[in-house]
């Protein structure tokens, strides 16, 4: 049995083997998991997210080197690459923006391979996360893979979300479009320095002045209307900050946006509501994949390559395969 | 379900600038399947080990050109046996002098590749050490 005692007081070869552990999916990661979720939800969890090549890391560094100076307390970072989907293989280059955070004992930097997962996270994120609370860092910075439009797991891992974009990437129907954007608490401008970063924040800006809080009902009648929904956050419009992270600008003012958006969500009692969000999702998530297993020690692998048989050769549809798998009647 | 994977560290440590060859040997352990933490130019010993600990590495990978070898790889494995990092393997690429050579493995080194060795043989010489992954 792994010695949690250890992983909570700084023994740092010990919290980084548990980390593999749980990256692993072992039953010792998994027990560890189940006994450290008592000492868990303490840190502020803020997650970066943004498509490749806006900064994301060199970003992420200022901000732990800027906790560590300023706020004083301590960083782990978890940054997320894409694996292969062909040989599972990944390269996990962040560290390499995160050489001035080298010797400090007060940060922590785990880099995660996304295997096989979509949403920009790796499936063992939020128990990599949750180990590295129950270890005592106070802010948890989570790097997602590099994000095209609809990576939006950070957004429910996460207390607070910083969409990082930088000049170029997109004009204002880009800026319009679902996904990305809307997860956004803070939204960052980096490399701001380039052209064009006006004409960023122009389009970022405008998308948030349309923003108007409503819902299209379809009621019983067939008629569609629109009512007033609750916002995301009441009260909080996501501020846009411009920053150049290879020169350290606008850092402090993220810092201060991110300060300022952990108190607005205690005081509104939002930082509970997210809590509870979060946990939904793992054990939603958690559920899902444990039936999955149940159900594959149901079934044996012949009776599944039998039924799949037929939906090949167009006898059975994908539908129906599911139904006769589930009910047993394949046989 | 557990899923376990080869994590490799591949860095240059001391002061030459050239990672061509740290980079292909990081895409094709990349494409045998391994997890390759990369962390680029200019790494102290001390920058090597502590990423190494952080991340729970099986294999670290250091590249030299700069002839720094005989400091730096020492130091780059007693940093590492003194994280309590017992098993972690290190191997090393780039122009190694015949007559060092016996100097590193001395030191703990487990493989030495020279220029023109295929990347093949890297990954394979890795396979071979962790089976069961």
């Amino acid at each position: 049995m792994i010695d949690l005692d250890a992983v909570t007081s700084d023994n740092r070869l010990a919290l980084a083997r548990l980390l593999t552990e749980v990256e692993n999916q072992t039953v010792e990661g998994d027990q560890a998991l189940d006994r450290l979720f008592v000492r868990s939800g303490q840190a502020h969890l803020v997650g970066v997210t943004g498509a490749p090549g806006t900064g994301k890391s060199s970003l992420v560094s200022c901000l732990a080197r800027n906790i560590r100076a300023v706020q004083q307390q301590t960083v782990a970072i978890v940054a997320v690459d894409p694996s292969s989907p062909f040989t599972g293989g990944a390269i996990l280059g962040d560290r390499v923006r995160m050489r001035e955070l080298a010797g400090d004992a007060g940060v922590f930097i785990r880099s995660m391979a996304s295997r096989g997962e979509l949403g920009g996270l790796a499936r063992t994120t939020a128990g990599v996360v949750q180990v590295l609370d129950a270890a005592g860092f106070d802010f948890i910075l989570i790097e997602t893979v590099g994000a095209g439009q609809s990576e939006v797991d950070i957004a429910r891992l996460a207390h607070t979300t910083l969409v990082v974009e930088s000049p170029g990437l997109g004009d204002d129907i880009q800026a319009i479009k679902a996904g990305i954007l809307e997860i956004a608490d803070i939204l960052v401008i980096n490399k701001a320095d380039l052209p064009g970063a006006e004409n960023t924040e122009r389009a970022l800006r405008a998308n948030l002045d349309l923003g108007y809080n409503l819902r299209l009902n379809h009621d019983s009648a067939h008629k569609m209307t629109l009512s007033e929904v609750e916002e995301k956050a009441p009260g909080w419009t996501p501020p846009i900050i411009k920053a150049v992270a290879t020169q350290h600008t606008g850092i402090d003012e993220v810092i201060t946006a991110v300060l300022r958006h952990r108190d607005h969500l205690k005081e509104t009692g939002l930082w509970q509501q997210r809590d509870r969000e979060r946990l939904r999702t793992e054990v939603t998530h958690l559920l899902q994949a444990e039936l999955m297993r149940r159900w594959q020690r149901s079934v044996s692998a012949q009776s599944f390559e039998k039924v799949l048989q037929l939906v090949f050769e167009r006898k059975v549809s994908p539908g129906a395969a599911i139904d006769s798998l589930i009910n047993g009647s394949y046989n | 379900m557990t899923d376990k994977k080869i994590r490799v560290l591949i860095a240059k440590p001391g002061l030459d600038g050239h990672d061509r060859g740290a980079k292909v040997v990081a895409r094709a352990l990349r494409d045998a399947g391994m997890e390759v933490i990369y962390t680029g130019l200019r790494q102290s010993p001390e920058m090597i080990a502590e990423a190494a600990l952080q991340e729970d590495v099986n294999i670290i990978g250091l590249s030299i050109l700069s002839g720094a070898h005989l400091v730096l790889v020492p130091k780059v494995i007693e940093l590492v046996r003194a994280n309590g990092q017992n098993d972690v393997r290190v191997f090393v690429g780039g122009i190694i002098p015949e007559e060092d050579i016996p100097v590193l493995t001395k030191a703990g080194v487990s493989a030495i590749y020279g220029p023109g060795t295929p990347t093949t043989k890297v990954v394979q010489d890795i396979l071979d050490t962790f089976p069961s992954v």
